[in-house]
């Protein structure tokens, strides 16, 4: 069974790597511009893991991941924040409402790849 | 004129006064009675009796020797503004009410000397008023039909009755406070009336003797000088008589300060420091309108009855003698205006320095300790009247025994040469801070047993006995001691010869005195208050200096029973939010000492106040030395105090504006931290594309579709190129937002530059389809810098461009002109902005102010930069609230 990633991002470029490295990885892949339409996915879809930004246009990732915490649907779904913001402040509000890792950009296309594979091993 | 219709006229005009000071006291905040006008008429209480019938007298006797007598005055006038001022500041600082507190306040607080200046006052001042109410029976006798009219007993004398008229006035609005240094200002209003009546009246005598009965002072000079012995009546003949008029111009310098009825009105009586510039000029003035006629009068006397009428009534005779009866009672009322005013003011004064030096310091103390408070204060009243009715009966018993033999003019000086005892330790005390109160004490008494020796003694023995062999060949034969000529000076007429020797002795023994015995510190202390009052008065209460132990509520006690419970707690209250202590305090210090012997001073006296203050409380003693050192420690504190104040002011002030400083830099501090933060993220991005898309196309091991590689590849250049664009902006943005860009501005047609912007973009739409239409064609030409102009336009072009869907898309520009600018819109029919977000889609990223995450689209520096540059031609940029679709972004350009 393939699993499943969904990757949150607003910026094209960068989702065009992140979807060619895991469909490279056999995963299948869910691509949200922003939180709403993430959550619109979340309703017909569970994936795996979600890859979450931030900075985001309407609904931005903070209020997707609690959105997602609260929902006993999807609670279980492991999420790890891929954003710019790296200050320690940003880290620890993010971990608090519940991700699983953080991770900052730019990154290492391996990197990422083996975190998430750590996570849904 | 009967008796009955004079004394009907007598009472009539004190009932008017009796008005005039009831409406006085009742409006006491009045312009009316508070004004320079009032204070210079209440001085000219100076012109008593003694002016208004003696002048004449001694004119019509010895020429102009009247003049000495106003003189001093007006030789004193100019220095009332330096000498008075400072005599003044001082009681009211000290809370004197009278010169006998004056002065023994001066040394140490006094009570002998208190004492001793009351006593001096009251021989001075006694035969005054009693030489008052000669004046008033001798006019009332010649003013009336019944010339054989001579009172034999008091109970038919109308005089008796006058005087105890004058005496219930006195008491009436002498005592209406128990407070003696609080204003009289119903007796000051009446002195001032009558002052306009005096003056007035004898103006009238004056030009109807000169002008009517003569015709004119060069026919009465013409005449009088056919007379033979006219000459010695109008020069000074010889340096002798230089000498009198030098000594008799002294004393009435003195007199003008130290007269008792003068203190009063002039120091305690004054409201104003600033009536003293008025007075220094009316009231001179007021003297000379007083004396132009006298000599006239005088002479034109002297032409119509020779010497067969008493010269001092010449002003009556005159008028009498014509048959003008109505014109003499107005000068009767004239000499009886100047005579209430007089025996008033002088009483007042005397009574309030027989209850606070005499009667209450010596006698009553203990009484009003154990007294209730309610009943000290009627107390302190009653001792007041009975003073004054005291002092009115023994004038006028004085004027029975003695008066009726002696003229208003000898009395008069021997009064002025007794007062002048005061002078030395008066005005020399205010100067000279080693004057001691023994030297003063030793001074007054030598100086008026001169007086007492020289003047009084003899004169007295001529009018009783004759010339006896006393006078003649001096005590126990020895010529030096001849009363008139003491140590053979023999050329001086009585009063100076006497004023010289008692001034001399006087002034030398208190010189003497003072270098010998320096005082002790309480003395010292008050001296620097008085001599220093300019430094003292901003020390207040801190001047005195006492060492000790006292309890607040042992002095609380003492002011209660005077002043009641109320008065006490609200002093007290005052006192202590004054110097900041709290309410319940418990010890009290030198200030709290010296701020009750103050309050209490007005209703008992200094010496009495010292006094009771002094029983409840330990005094230690202290040493002169640390007395000074004290003082002039004070008085540098407070310059200290003031710089340190200061000081502290600007520190405070410097501090707020750093503060200020401080909290812009702090908001600035933020603002750049946030907009750093913003810069990286913003940065970040294309470098995270760049990064993860070289990585991929780096491994080797993959073989990636050709396609798929074009796309990372052209992924890559995006970025790269949004990265510049990214830069650039960052440095336009921070130019125009340190002010370091200059608009090169200059006539443009805002139709072209919309041209060229939309054309730049074409290649753009073209590609999604999109259709841009410029609506206003014709040409505008106006001032500003187009390439600034065309970033904007193609800023928003993009941003428009991004937002519209493609092949549906449509984008207007447009403008139109106004009165003062024009409006350019870059409309479309995108998705629109969300109304919350029209606040801040101009700030620097979006979220610089607002800490959130939410990212508009479209975000960046575009809009922020855009807008910073419509600033800078001073327009405004804005997005059309209220469209049902689409984006609508507006900027204005001023014409000027």
């Amino acid at each position: 069974m393939k699993k499943k990633i969904l990757i949150v991002d607003d910026e094209p470029n960068i989702v065009m790597s992140l979807e060619y490295t895991f469909k490279k990885q056999d995963f299948e892949v869910y691509i949200a511009r922003d939180g709403s339409e993430a959550l619109e996915i979340l309703k017909t879809q569970t994936p795996d893991v979600i890859l979450l930004d931030i900075m985001m246009p309407n609904v931005d990732g903070y209020q997707t991941l609690s959105y997602i915490k609260s929902d006993k649907n999807l609670k279980d779904i492991k999420v790890v924040f891929l954003t710019a913001k790296n200050k320690a402040s940003d880290i620890e509000k993010g971990l608090n409402l519940g991700a699983d890792k953080y991770l900052t950009k730019p990154f290492s296309v391996k990197k990422i790849v083996s975190e998430i594979m750590e996570l849904v091993a | 004129m009967s008796n009955y219709a004079l004394v009907v006229i007598i009472v009539l005009y004190l009932a008017v006064l009796f008005y005039i000071a009831f409406i006085a006291e009742k409006k006491r905040q009045s312009k009316w009675v508070n004004n320079p006008y009032v204070y210079t008429l209440s001085l000219a209480v100076y012109c008593s009796a003694w002016t208004y019938y003696g002048s004449v007298g001694i004119a019509a006797n010895s020429g102009i020797n009247f003049l000495t007598i106003y003189l001093g005055p007006v030789i004193a006038a100019p220095l009332w503004i330096t000498v008075l001022r400072k005599i003044i500041r001082i009681s009211k600082q000290h809370k004197i009410s009278s010169i006998a507190d004056f002065i023994s306040v001066r040394y140490g607080n006094n009570r002998f000397l208190g004492a001793l200046v009351t006593g001096i006052c009251l021989i001075g001042t006694l035969p005054y008023i009693s030489l008052q109410l000669k004046a008033v029976s001798e006019t009332f006798e010649i003013m009336s039909d019944d010339t054989s009219y001579i009172s034999t007993s008091i109970i038919d004398d109308s005089t008796f009755y006058v005087a105890l008229l004058l005496a219930i006035f006195a008491a009436f609005f002498g005592t209406q406070n128990t407070d003696a240094s609080e204003k009289h200002k119903g007796i000051i209003a009446s002195v001032a009336f009558e002052s306009i009546i005096k003056l007035l009246f004898f103006l009238i005598i004056g030009v109807y003797v000169t002008f009517y009965l003569f015709n004119g002072t060069t026919d009465i000079y013409n005449k009088i000088s056919k007379i033979d012995n006219l000459i010695p009546l109008t020069t000074i003949d010889s340096l002798e008589e230089g000498f009198n008029w030098l000594f008799t111009m002294g004393l009435s310098f003195m007199a003008i300060f130290l007269l008792p009825r003068q203190f009063q009105v002039a120091v305690l009586e004054n409201n104003r420091e600033k009536h003293l510039k008025h007075a220094i000029w009316m009231f001179p003035l007021y003297l000379l309108l007083f004396n132009v006629f006298v000599i006239f009068i005088a002479w034109a006397g002297k032409l119509s009855f020779g010497n067969t009428q008493n010269a001092e009534y010449y002003t009556l005779f005159l008028p009498l003698e014509q048959g003008h009866s109505f014109l003499a009672t107005l000068v009767f009322l004239g000499g009886f205006s100047a005579v209430i005013s007089m025996v008033i003011v002088s009483t007042l004064a005397l009574s309030t320095m027989v209850s606070n030096n005499l009667i209450i310091p010596y006698g009553f103390l203990d009484k009003f300790i154990k007294n209730q408070p309610e009943r000290n204060s009627k107390y302190i009243k009653n001792i007041r009247r009975i003073s004054i009715f005291s002092i009115i009966i023994v004038a006028y018993f004085f004027y029975i025994s003695f008066s009726k033999e002696l003229s208003l003019y000898s009395i008069g000086l021997i009064s002025f040469t007794i007062i002048a005892q005061l002078a030395p330790s008066f005005f020399i005390g205010l100067y000279w801070n080693r004057g001691s109160a023994r030297a003063a004490i030793i001074g007054m008494v030598v100086g008026t047993l001169t007086v007492l020796y020289t003047l009084v003694l003899p004169f007295t023995l001529d009018a009783f006995v004759g010339k006896d062999s006393f006078t003649q060949l001096g005590l126990f034969g020895v010529e030096a001691l001849r009363p008139y000529a003491l140590f053979g000076l023999d050329f001086l007429s009585p009063p100076a010869h006497a004023f010289f020797w008692s001034i001399t002795f006087n002034v030398m023994f208190y010189l003497v005195f003072s270098l010998i015995y320096k005082g002790n510190y309480r003395e010292r202390n008050y001296a620097e208050m008085y001599v220093d009052s300019k430094n003292f008065t901003t020390l207040q209460d801190s001047a005195l200096v006492w060492k000790g132990e006292a309890y607040v509520n042992d002095i609380k006690n003492v002011l209660i029973r005077f002043l009641g419970e109320y008065r006490a707690n609200r002093a007290l209250n005052i006192f202590f939010t004054k110097y900041k202590l709290p309410q319940d305090t418990q010890l009290a210090d030198a200030r709290l000492i010296n701020f009750s012997e103050k309050l209490l001073t007005g209703s008992i006296g200094a010496a009495s106040a010292k006094i009771l203050i002094a029983s409840v409380v330990k005094e230690e003693q202290i040493s002169l030395v640390e007395v000074l050192k004290i003082l002039e420690e004070s008085k540098e504190n407070i310059v200290n105090n003031k710089m340190l104040l200061e000081q502290s002011q600007e520190l405070s002030q410097l501090s707020s504006q750093l503060k200020q400083a401080n909290n812009e830099l702090i908001v600035k501090d933020r603002q750049k931290d946030e907009f750093l933060d913003t810069v990286a993220h913003e940065l970040k991005t294309p470098i995270t594309g760049i990064r993860a898309a070289t990585e991929l196309l780096m491994d080797e091991d993959d073989d990636m579709p050709k396609e798929i590689k074009q796309q990372f590849l052209k992924n890559i250049l995006q970025d790269s190129d949004r990265l510049g664009r990214l830069i650039n902006n960052i440095l336009d943005f921070e130019k125009l937002e340190t002010g370091r860009l200059n608009l090169d501005v200059n006539r443009n047609d805002i139709c072209s530059t919309i041209s060229k912007a939309i054309s730049s973009l074409n290649h753009i739409a073209a590609k999604k389809e999109i259709r841009i239409i410029k609506k206003n064609k014709s040409q505008l030409y106006l001032e500003y810098d187009e390439d600034r102009i065309l970033q904007v336009l193609t800023n928003l072009l993009s941003n428009a461009l991004k937002f519209c869907a493609p092949k549906t898309g449509e984008i207007v520009v447009d403008y139109s002109v106004f009165k003062e600018h024009i409006e350019v819109s870059v409309s479309d029919n995108g998705k629109g902005i969300p109304e919350e977000d029209h606040d801040y889609i101009f700030d620097k990223f979006y979220q610089s102010q607002h800490q959130n995450t939410i990212k508009p689209q479209g975000s960046g520096l575009g809009l922020a930069i855009t807008k910073q540059i419509i600033e800078k031609h001073h327009g405004k940029i804005w997005a059309k609230k209220g469209l049902k679709n689409g984006a609508s972004l507006v900027f204005t350009l001023p014409f000027k």
